[in-house]
């Protein structure tokens, strides 16, 4: 357990002129919710896209579950669990469904399935909806069916990107709750996201600003050393610096 | 090949809950096919036939009463000269004729065999067609009746003349052409819209961040369509077959085969269109517009191609329907074998293993 969940030195994504990701080091120990914050531009979604094995590094080291970003990517893959910003279940085919098929090319086998299909239906107490067409569910739903779906072959660690966009905050805690529970199962939990009160959720947070990390620690610290009130001023205090808007 | 087995059946889940991809796939090839069969094979009424009956006898007698009966035909009875009836055969006052040798009765009644010469104006020749075939059937209808209680069967060869046209281009011409046209835009289109919509939901991303291999990917997208097309080719052969009485006269597996492979030239061209769009309205439009349009000017099915400018049949040579459509015509209606369309299935081999290597590779490029 005292491996490091992901490692990243120096690690830089290039386009062209641009310098999407910039030289960026950070550590995620196992077991640990950790947040990646920036604004929007900033060179998350790119960071997390080669952690994920689905895109190379310009340069850079990195390991994701002990795994080489360059040489292990099929590796990596095995290991992780990804929910993208946006929903991202199948919505014509019903929860069982969905939960056979992504565990499906998980490699889960028939009676995994079943019992996992069962298990994640009663906890989410889904058993009613389980043969409804995930079309029809209410959002908040789709993103607690979509958060289990994504852990469903027991990852070593969680990507999620800004999984809870959209969604009121009663449904947004609840979120939290699963994420809590994934992490006590000793998953790590790789999370980036716009609600700084979010932000206070995690063990640590980093935040990017021009494809570099400006801050990394744990929330407490972060405000003690802005003197900030909420997470919302250390953001703030980071990204007004920050050149480049919108990509 | 668990993993895999889930994912097609994911794609079937797909293709059967949406009511526009069933419609493309199932009805637009129907629609395509009696659309065209009745488009242009118009049903023929009243046509005017001239029966010249050397012979006048009970059985001729027996078989024009048959003839007129049918609500299909007008008879003239005269006797013409070969001369006469090409005069008026050109001036279009008739379509078809028939005509009993003076030795009809006696032929038949001595040797069992007795022929009739069967001419029609091909130079329409969907109503020829239509025309010597109703002729044709009356007429083995009658053989079957004579033939009923006697030993040694009587035999009534009909002889048939194409007039002006004989090898009847352009006649059922359209049916490879339809099949072509079908296959082509259901391939491209479904598989294009299928993978696009993917990208656009996001659900994409997330099976390229899985270990399962974008390889397999794009497989188990194209199997489910390729067994699908397979059974549009199916219904289309019967239906062309069964309803607009387009036979098959070469060898079934052969044109399966080249059937087969032109659709995986399709499904390839389908997979490359998906790999430069992001959205399904491209896609579609691409696949629809951009397909049909080639399909329909450069096969040579409704525009014969010899009376293109040069550079259109040029350009009418990358277009694989044209091959395909050769292929089907040859092997369909003329009922020729490999021999005489290796070129074509090369050409369309060739095609299709570069469309296939291009999108594997474009696909690939994406991810990195």
């Amino acid at each position: 357990m005292e491996e490091k969940a992901i490692i990243c030195k120096d690690l830089t994504k290039q386009f062209g002129d641009f310098v999407a990701v910039n030289k960026i080091s950070f550590e995620v120990n196992t077991g640990e919710i950790f947040g990646f914050l920036g604004a929007n531009g900033a060179g998350k979604t790119t960071a997390m896209r080669m952690l994920c094995g689905l895109s190379f590094p310009s340069s850079g080291e990195a390991t994701v579950a002990g795994f080489n970003v360059y040489k292990q990517q099929e590796k990596i893959k095995r290991h992780i669990g990804y929910m993208s910003q946006k929903f991202s279940l199948y919505e014509n085919l019903s929860i069982l469904e969905n939960i056979e098929f992504f565990g499906g090319i998980y490699g889960l086998s028939d009676k995994q399935l079943k019992e996992k299909g069962e298990e994640l239906v009663n906890t989410l107490g889904l058993q009613k909806e389980a043969k409804k067409m995930v079309g029809e569910l209410p959002l908040g739903w789709k993103q607690k069916l979509a958060f289990s779906v994504a852990i469903i072959h027991k990852p070593k660690i969680v990507f999620l990107d800004e999984p809870t966009g959209g969604v009121d905050p009663i449904t947004r805690r609840q979120f939290w709750d699963l994420i809590y529970k994934a992490a006590d199962d000793g998953i790590t939990v790789f999370v980036t996201t716009h609600y700084m009160d979010e932000a206070e959720y995690c063990n640590r947070i980093s935040i990017m600003v021009d494809g570099r990390i400006d801050a990394l620690d744990t929330p407490a610290n972060l405000k003690t050393r802005f003197s900030a009130e909420t997470m919302n001023e250390v953001f703030y205090e980071l990204a007004r610096g920050a050149k480049r808007s919108d990509n | 090949m668990n993993q895999f087995l889930v994912f097609v059946r994911k794609e079937f889940y797909h293709v059967f809950r949406d009511k526009r991809t069933l419609l493309i796939l199932f009805g637009l090839p129907i629609m395509q096919i009696l659309l065209f069969g009745f488009a242009l094979t118009s049903e023929i009424k009243n046509a005017k036939v001239v029966v010249v009956d050397y012979s006048k006898d009970a059985s001729t007698q027996k078989i024009i009463t048959k003839i007129a009966a049918s609500s299909y035909f007008t008879i003239e009875r005269t006797i013409l000269s070969y001369d006469d009836m090409e005069k008026a055969f050109k001036q279009g006052k008739i379509k078809c004729a028939v005509v009993f040798p003076s030795s009809f009765n006696e032929d038949l009644k001595h040797t069992n065999k007795a022929s009739i010469q069967i001419i029609a104006d091909a130079s329409d020749p969907n109503t020829a067609r239509t025309l010597t075939n109703y002729l044709l059937s009356i007429i083995s209808n009658y053989q079957t009746e004579i033939n009923a209680n006697v030993q040694i069967p009587y035999q009534i060869q009909p002889e048939l003349r194409m007039l002006y046209n004989p090898e009847l281009n352009g006649s059922m011409n359209f049916i490879p052409g339809v099949i072509a046209l079908v296959l082509m835009i259901i391939c491209t289109t479904l598989t294009s819209v299928s993978i696009v919509k993917e990208k656009e939901l996001g659900t994409m991303e997330i099976l390229l961040v899985s270990p399962f291999k974008p390889l397999y990917v794009i497989l188990s997208k194209v199997i489910p369509f390729l067994a699908l097309s397979f059974i549009d080719l199916i219904v289309i052969l019967l239906l062309s077959n069964y309803v607009l009485g387009v036979p098959i006269r070469g060898n079934i597996f052969l044109l399966l085969m080249e059937s087969t492979l032109f659709i995986i030239t399709c499904l390839s061209l389908g997979l490359l269109i998906s790999t430069v769009t992001n959205s399904q309205q491209t896609a579609m439009l691409i696949s629809m517009m951009g397909m049909m349009l080639p399909t329909i000017l450069f096969t040579g099915f409704l525009f014969p191609l010899e009376n293109m400018p040069v550079p259109l049949q040029v350009i009418s040579n990358v277009v694989p329907s044209r091959w395909y459509y050769f292929i089907v015509k040859a092997v369909m209606l003329k009922g020729l074998g490999l021999q005489a369309v290796w070129k074509q299935t090369l050409i369309l081999l060739g095609m299709c293993v570069f469309l296939l290597t291009v999108s594997f590779r474009n696909f690939k490029i994406r991810l990195a």
